[in-house]
């Protein structure tokens, strides 16, 4: 029977608080929700996420849904805000940004590990594929007050897709757009320009955020003119916590092993060529065969 | 920010059960537990995740992540789908393997005072013993309140049939992991409401050896992915569980407790598990017959939730004037004729 003995040292507890909506506005396609959320913003590093709670307390919905901090004021008039961006996809998206000013969420953050940012004042590319953009912009301004140059790379389908292109202009030296259609910026992917920004800066560096599709051209990209990857995923989580075991894709570790890791708590921010790429097939993601317990799969 | 005051176990008896008015305090198969609220096993994972919300040894256990002989990675992705006021998984049983689990995750439970019921599973009814083996032997061992052992996995021997499908291959693994442990650890079989007769394998396992049982495990489900039209787990099939489930825990704990009350099986104690996500959900398990809770899937919605519907089941009995959590149990089969 364990006792009452207790030695470990007092751990950092995560916030989990209720959010007061105050400013809700649409972007294109998008919405720019901003929460006060006391504690959370405090705490949090670019690269972190959210998970909120949606439908209220008798929810049928039961799954938080995360979401990639998009800006963070410690001391608001209200207390700390949090800001995130929202594309309505689903029930529960949809019930977030019809959400009226002064409704309450229920709010877990900050989560996840974040962007590791260089020691040296070296030049980093940021690059956003959709409302991914989203937390780069913070990124910039970590960045550029460590003495980084910083270019920025937007790109989405269309123009209402792209996200914060103004004030991409104002966080960094340099932005390129790029648009599917050519409705806005150069016609093309973030792909076709990626090359000629990294050798025009020098970039030691490569931020990615946005669709999976994208993160292994990114990465092979960076990785072809000598700079390091540094990948956030977005693979679908149940908890946003580490205790669900859902979102997890083989990355190998520094022992050159490859885990089935979680997303939620050893990522979002993975460096891109650590991730097994090739395991990535069909909208899922399969076991490689060398991965760490896979032999014992055959059984079940 | 919370943390950083210690707390005895005298205080934290009377803290966790809300005013202290009530004694929540159960005897789980000869093991006292300030409370009757425990995680669920794989809803979890082993500890350091949730503690980071909350100090889990304020729980009246912790139900770890159902551990294997081997390490596992776990199977591919998709592993999950959201359904109605629930959620569909396929994981595969992703863990260290029992090694590693006994040398460190069990180590670490018991030096932050966490209680450890310990879920264990196998391919063969030897690895269940196997694994049994490898637990006593950790230098942590005297954490453990009790061993869960989840008999919801395809038996190898038996072309792959779900151990808790068959009351002989259950009894097996029983009779097996009992000879591996000392007596005074308690072991609670899980059941699967997957069955024609629960009550037919409830009682297998207590004949067997069982201390305990828990209900239920997850209900074999599917979803298409309509999108796509192919399912939308990895795995094909997944357990469906959340409150969606929670009448049919309700109903196989009833039925379970019932058949002991006619004496047609041994009375022993029954961990009630599936859907409870308030005080008021727990309550309809306890006065079904079961003598404590586990808090699942409403955790990943709340990582507090096994302590918030511990102080709301407080709350709850208090109200309807119990002076004692162990006076409610099973008390739902005293009242059928006062409807």
């Amino acid at each position: 029977m364990s006792g009452a003995s207790r030695q470990s040292p007092p751990l950092e507890r995560t916030p989990q608080v209720t959010g007061e909506l105050i400013a809700t506005r649409r972007i294109g396609a998008y919405h720019h929700l901003t929460f006060v959320a006391p504690g959370v913003a405090e705490m949090a590093r670019p690269g972190q996420f959210v998970a909120m709670a949606v439908g209220g307390d008798t929810s049928a919905n039961l799954l938080r849904r995360c979401f990639s901090i998009h800006k963070v004021s410690p001391s608001g008039t209200h207390g700390g805000t949090v800001e995130v961006v929202v594309a309505a996809r689903g029930p529960g998206t949809r019930w977030l940004t019809d959400l009226s000013t002064h409704s309450e969420v229920s709010i877990i953050g900050p989560l996840g590990r974040g962007f590791p940012v260089p020691t040296d004042p070296v030049p980093c590319v940021l690059v956003g594929g959709g409302y991914g953009s989203a937390p780069l912009f913070w990124l910039a301004e970590v960045l550029r007050e460590r003495g980084c140059h910083v270019e920025m790379v937007l790109g989405a389908a269309t123009q209402d897709r792209l996200f914060g292109v103004v004030e991409a202009r104002r966080a960094a030296a340099g932005v390129t757009v790029t648009t599917d259609d050519g409705s806005m910026g150069i016609k093309g992917w973030v792909s076709a320009v990626l090359p000629d920004v990294i050798s025009r800066c020098g970039a030691d560096v490569v931020y990615w955020c946005g669709p999976m599709a994208m993160l292994k051209s990114v990465t092979d990209i960076a990785s072809a003119h000598g700079a390091v990857a540094q990948v956030a995923v977005e693979e679908s989580m149940a908890c946003g916590i580490g205790v669900c075991m859902t979102c997890v894709m083989p990355v190998k570790g520094e022992d050159g092993l490859t885990r089935m890791a979680r997303s939620c708590v050893e990522g979002p921010v993975f460096q891109g060529d650590r991730i097994r790429w090739e395991a990535f097939e069909n909208g899922g993601c399969r076991v490689p065969e060398d991965a760490f317990g896979a032999a014992a799969m055959r059984g079940h | 920010m919370t943390g950083g005051t210690e707390v005895t176990a005298a205080d934290m008896s009377e803290k966790t059960s809300g005013t202290g008015a009530i004694d929540m305090s159960v005897d789980l198969a000869g093991m006292r537990l300030p409370n009757p609220l425990m995680t669920a096993s794989g809803c979890a994972a082993n500890g350091r995740e949730l503690h980071r919300f909350f100090d889990i040894a304020q729980l009246g256990a912790f139900v770890t992540k159902t551990v294997l002989a081997e390490p596992r990675s776990g199977r591919g992705t998709p592993r999950m789908a959201e359904t109605p006021s629930g959620m569909l998984n396929s994981i595969g049983l992703q863990g260290p393997g029992i090694a590693e689990f006994a040398r460190g995750d069990l180590v670490w439970l018991k030096s932050v005072g966490a209680r450890v019921l310990v879920s264990i599973a196998g391919n063969t009814a030897g690895e269940y013993a196997e694994v049994a083996a490898v637990l006593r032997e950790s230098p942590a061992f005297d954490a453990v309140v009790g061993v869960e052992v989840n008999i919801s996995c395809p038996n190898v021997a038996n072309r792959g049939l779900v151990f808790a499908c068959d009351p002989l291959s259950s009894a097996k693994v029983v009779a097996l992991v009992r000879e591996e442990l000392p007596r005074d650890i308690p072991i609670f079989a899980k059941l699967s409401p997957d069955v024609t007769d629960i009550v037919e394998i409830a009682r297998a396992c207590v004949k067997a050896g069982a201390d305990g049982l828990t209900m239920i495990n997850t209900l074999l489900a599917m979803v298409i992915d309509t999108e796509r039209l192919r399912p939308q787990v990895a795995g094909v099939t997944g357990g469906l569980s959340g409150p969606a489930i929670r009448p049919v825990a309700v109903r196989a704990v009833w039925q379970v407790r019932a058949a002991m009350i006619e004496g047609r099986m041994r009375m022993v104690q029954i961990i009630g598990v599936g859907g409870v996500r308030t005080g008021d959900d727990a309550l309809q398990l306890v006065a079904a017959g079961a003598s404590a809770i586990q808090v699942g899937t409403a955790t990943f919605n709340d990582p507090t939730a096994p302590l918030r519907v511990n102080r709301e089941l407080a709350a709850a009995l208090q109200h309807k004037g119990f002076a004692r959590f162990s006076d409610a149990v099973g008390i739902a089969h005293t009242r059928l004729d006062q409807r």
